[in-house]
């Protein structure tokens, strides 16, 4: 679901070079979502241009990038945006366009930003599911990633250990959580 | 504990020996240990044991269909884990509840907040050889069932929570029996602090135990009590307000010293803040229906939501992907103990075996949340 950016928002020539992604006053006043949105996404796409960037909703926004530049992309997110934390890392099957996305969702402890979460995707082929790992960037994604490679079947390159977390350890049949896999008794 | 076959390659001291699976209070769960002597070198977090793919259940089930199933993960945060559920899916349909439903969502939110801490508390009790605290703990966890039973009809897994609503309206005399439960409760909270808190023996054994920093905490991902307890103010129901939170009056309770008893103490502090928003949500909750009518297989519209809400033990999410079919298409769910995980095997390094069960426990870890 994509959210129409109003025209009122658009950005003030200003805003790309402002550089607080955290404010430094305390959020007394909390800007209004869609700004601090857009704000955000036009900071995204002056570094990487070829990125794209939309909303889930107003205190969500997706970066859908490629599994070459992710890493750069999430250090820019955590560093510069002050996305700190890795709230949670999903898998999704598209078996009809032959892809599987992983989406990191990251979220940020600091004030005025704790309601925000920015999902950094990637896009892989079913047949050679290999993305980096990104515990470099938020160690919390260790386990995460553990879950998404026996869940999904994709290989993190770097990852110290993708041993079965989850499922038991003779599981020799397709991961899971992809479509073509079907639960004993459907 | 089993000794297993398997050595250090560079220490013939170091011995590695399996720490379950066994039951230790809150399901099917293992650690790898590896000692030397009677202290703890390393360790290996071992989940899994109780994985029932709750996510692949959610894609063969419609919206309706998935809310029973969803919340046995965490029977006793059972509307925890369903309040995220509910709000992505009525995000997805455009559902604008009715004031009174998201009162009810809030009152049985934090009931189910307190009964879990009650729990918790109970159980951390036991590991470290109180007796009473668990007798006393599970007593009075009673009570707030009791509460959450006038409501929600069940005792501990109500599927309270829809989309679209609650799934009935509170009987009147739930009322008076919540706000007595509350006075009462305030009280027993005080001699918890007596004889459990502030006890010079539970001091003993969980002060400066397991200190997780406050920039450790945030890196590894942490969340609920576990970072709050670490200095880190941080709880959704203040930062990210959903329902009626912002209409109500609570504190966040934040301690700095990242320790066990830290985040034991945290727990017993949110529930006095639960207490409070149960008794304003009572006094203030406004008549009205409770329900829409969505029908048994309501049609959810394509599209992608993150929706996140602070349960329990902390930050419960979930991605849900609609492909405007009954079912959804992905149902991703992200549990609060599964993201405390990884501080595990950080705290259980370097500390003695007596240290263990603490540093286990404080972390509030529940492995059938975890697992899913």
């Amino acid at each position: 679901m994509t959210f129409e950016m109003s025209q009122a928002n658009t950005p003030q020539p200003g805003t790309v070079a402002k550089p607080p992604a955290v404010p430094s006053s305390p959020p007394a006043q909390p800007k209004p979502e869609p700004a601090r949105a857009k704000d955000l996404s036009v900071r995204i796409n002056s570094r990487f241009p070829t990125v794209a960037v939309n909303w889930m909703k107003e205190k969500r926004l997706k970066v859908t990038t490629t599994p070459d530049k992710v890493k750069e992309v999430a250090f820019f997110v955590r560093d510069d945006l002050g996305f700190d934390h890795i709230s949670a890392v999903s898998g999704v099957d598209w078996i009809a366009k032959n892809e599987l996305e992983i989406v990191y969702f990251a979220g940020s402890v600091k004030p005025g930003w704790a309601d925000f979460v920015v999902a950094v995707a990637e896009r892989v082929a079913r047949d050679n599911p290999v993305a980096p790992t990104l515990i470099e960037v938020w160690p919390g994604a260790e386990y995460h990633e553990r879950e998404t490679h026996e869940m999904l079947g994709i290989n993190f390159q770097g990852h110290p250990n993708q041993s079965h977390l989850l499922l038991p350890e003779d599981w020799n049949d397709l991961p899971p959580l992809r479509k073509d896999y079907v639960s004993p008794g459907r | 504990m089993t000794v297993e076959s398997e050595y250090s390659p560079d220490a013939d001291r170091i011995m590695a020996v399996s720490l379950g699976p066994q039951h230790p209070g809150a399901g099917h769960f293992r650690i790898k240990l590896w000692l030397d002597g009677d202290f703890l070198v390393r360790s290996e977090p071992d989940a899994g044991y109780v994985h029932r793919g709750e996510e692949k259940m959610g894609e063969y089930r419609n919206y309706i269909q998935n809310v029973p199933h969803l919340e046995r993960p965490v029977i006793l945060d059972s509307c925890g884990i369903l309040m995220p559920y509910a709000l992505g899916v009525d995000e997805l349909m455009g559902n604008s509840i009715p004031p009174r439903a998201q009162y009810l969502r809030v009152i049985m939110c934090e009931a189910n907040r307190i009964i879990s801490h009650m729990y918790y508390l109970g159980i951390l009790g036991i590991f470290v050889g109180h007796s009473t605290m668990i007798e006393w703990a599970m007593g009075d966890r009673d009570f707030w069932i009791d509460f959450a039973e006038r409501i929600g009809g069940a005792r501990v897994t109500f599927a309270y929570i829809i989309p679209g609503g609650v799934r009935n309206d509170m009987p009147a005399f739930a009322v008076e029996k919540g706000l007595k439960t509350c006075d009462w409760f305030d009280k027993r909270l005080d001699e918890y602090e007596k004889i459990f808190l502030k006890n010079p023996l539970f001091l003993q054994r969980s002060e400066g135990v397991g200190v997780l920093s406050k920039e450790d905490a945030i890196r590894l991902g942490t969340t609920g009590t576990v970072l709050r307890a670490s200095g880190v103010k941080h709880d959704l129901r203040r930062d990210e307000p959903y329902c009626v939170y912002p209409e109500l009056d609570f504190e966040v309770p934040v301690l700095e010293g990242g320790d066990s008893w830290a985040r034991a103490y945290v727990a017993l502090l949110e529930m006095r803040e639960s207490v409070k928003i149960i008794r304003q949500a009572l006094k203030k909750i406004p008549p009205g229906p409770v329900r829409l009518k969505l029908g048994p297989q309501p049609r959810v519209p394509a599209g992608e939501v993150y929706s996140r809400t602070e349960a329990a033990r902390g930050e419960m999410s979930y991605h849900i992907i609609s492909d405007g079919s009954p079912r959804p298409y992905r149902l991703k769910i992200g549990t609060p103990s599964f993201k405390n995980l990884r501080a595990l095997p950080h705290l259980l390094r370097n500390v003695h075996v007596a240290d263990i069960p603490v540093i286990y426990w404080s972390l509030n870890y529940w492995p059938v949340e975890a697992d899913r």
